[in-house]
């Protein structure tokens, strides 16, 4: 079911990535920033999915350390690399934006500096997971749950402090003909998301499988 | 529940006796915090004046990189002498551990700072007594958050590979609201007009942070200690 699902899937995650420039084209232009606001559409959506990974990240890192599952780990680990490429597209993204809009490529306000803490910490449990030698599995199961609970912490950040960045009630707010190419943008980013994910795990899940079997045989 | 506070006493009383007779961790904490204040005072400091907010940071950072140094040397000599086995395999609770190692990290930590905040006053000219109890309050706050996520990283690393490096890969960005906290609320506190409302602002804030960080490695000591 999911092996005939996954082309399918594929196929209309490419045909969304290729008609959202069209759509992003036509949505009306914003009146004090113009042509380079259309960022957001790549920019938000990235943004919550780094977000979405990051809480998959801790979860599955909850699961695997309190119900001893080895498969959540497996999840974990995708979600972990997921969360870094996508925070790499938000980092990167962020500040080409921020050079026209504020005049600056960076700037140490609560939002940006507390997504640039959680990228780091997800960067830490990659980099855990390589070089903590046997047994790194658990450690960074616990750097995992930490980093998501810094999530909520970042989110509400623009709330609570004053910063340049827009804040959380931007989206609900936004004007009916720029929320469609949103809304496209967010369901096509979601879906790689899901595709990557899956895709990641999969591999995962053989690695393991193969690991298991090596065993077997020098036994 | 006394069991509990009696075996994180115990664990607290033997780690202040070993510490007590080598005075190994305290010496080499306060040496490199004194090392380290240098290094900044040459970046920092411009044409004999110290640049502004520079005392507050410089102490902050310099408590947070000797809190790494001891915090490795803690769980290293754990490691050496194979008691950390021994201390697990003790029948208690392994938060009553937790609380134990944590509690003496914390008064390591206070140690260190006794030494170092007057150092900084002096040294940098900043007015760090004006408001002793607030900035007492601020030190205790973020020693607590700071040692919460310190214990548990390098209690977990103590078994690990390259421990040396990756506790401060890892200890840094999680800690990084702690230490906001702390040099913001400093720094309220040396501004020339005092604000008052803000360092306690950042005082509360410092106490939620102690609260999620605590509960958080309470929770997650025991099943990442479980071999």
């Amino acid at each position: 079911m999911t092996k005939r699902l996954f082309p399918v899937a594929v196929l209309l995650c490419i045909g969304m990535f290729a008609y959202a420039p069209f759509l992003i084209i036509n949505a009306p232009y914003e009146s004090t920033m113009g042509l380079v606001q259309k960022i957001f559409y790549f920019h938000v959506s990235t943004a919550i999915t780094m977000f979405v990974s990051a809480f998959v990240c801790g979860i599955a890192s909850a699961i695997f350390l309190f119900g001893r599952r080895p498969g959540a780990d497996r999840v974990a680990v995708a979600a972990a690399e997921l969360t870094v490429l996508f925070g790499l597209i938000v980092l990167a993204s962020g500040p080409l934006w921020a050079r026209k809009a504020w005049g600056v490529w960076w700037q140490w306000d609560a939002r940006l500096t507390s997504t640039l803490v959680m990228w780091l910490v997800f960067q830490a449990y990659l980099l855990l997971r390589r070089f903590g030698g046997p047994g790194s599995e658990k450690l960074s199961a616990a750097v995992a749950v930490f980093g998501a609970a810094l999530v909520p912490f970042v989110y509400w950040s623009v709330n609570m402090w004053r910063t340049v960045h827009p804040t959380t009630n931007v989206v609900p707010s936004l004007d009916p003909s720029m929320r469609g190419p949103f809304l496209w943008c967010l369901v096509a980013f979601l879906l790689l998301y899901v595709l990557m994910l899956s895709a990641r795990t999969a591999l995962e899940n053989r690695r393991a499988r193969l690991d298991a079997l090596y065993l077997a045989l020098e036994d | 529940m006394t069991t509990f506070f009696t075996a994180a006493a115990l664990v607290v009383r033997k780690d202040l006796l070993v510490e007590t007779r080598s005075r190994e961790v305290v010496y080499t904490s306060l040496l490199f915090a004194v090392s380290c204040m240098l290094v900044f005072a040459f970046g920092l400091v411009k044409e004999g004046r110290v640049v502004a907010d520079a005392a507050a940071a410089i102490l902050w950072i310099t408590i947070a990189f000797a809190g790494t140094l001891a915090l490795g040397r803690i769980f290293d000599r754990e490691r050496q002498n194979e008691t950390m086995r021994a201390l697990l395999l003790a029948p208690v609770p392994r938060a009553a551990i937790y609380i134990g190692k944590f509690a003496g990290v914390v008064l390591l930590l206070l140690l260190v700072e006794a030494a170092v905040v007057p150092l900084v006053a002096l040294m940098f000219d900043a007015p760090l007594f004006r408001h002793a109890p607030l900035l007492a309050g601020l030190m205790v706050a973020g020693s607590l958050g700071y040692a919460a996520v310190g214990t548990l990283f390098a209690a977990m690393l103590a078994r690990s590979r390259s421990r040396g490096t990756l506790l401060p890969v890892l200890l840094y960005p999680m800690t990084v609201p702690v230490i906001i906290g702390g040099v913001r609320g400093t720094a309220a506190l040396l501004q020339p007009d005092v604000d008052i409302a803000m360092a306690r602002t950042w005082l509360v804030l410092l106490l939620c942070f102690d609260a999620v960080f605590l509960t958080l490695a309470l929770w997650l000591f025991e099943p990442v200690m479980t071999e």
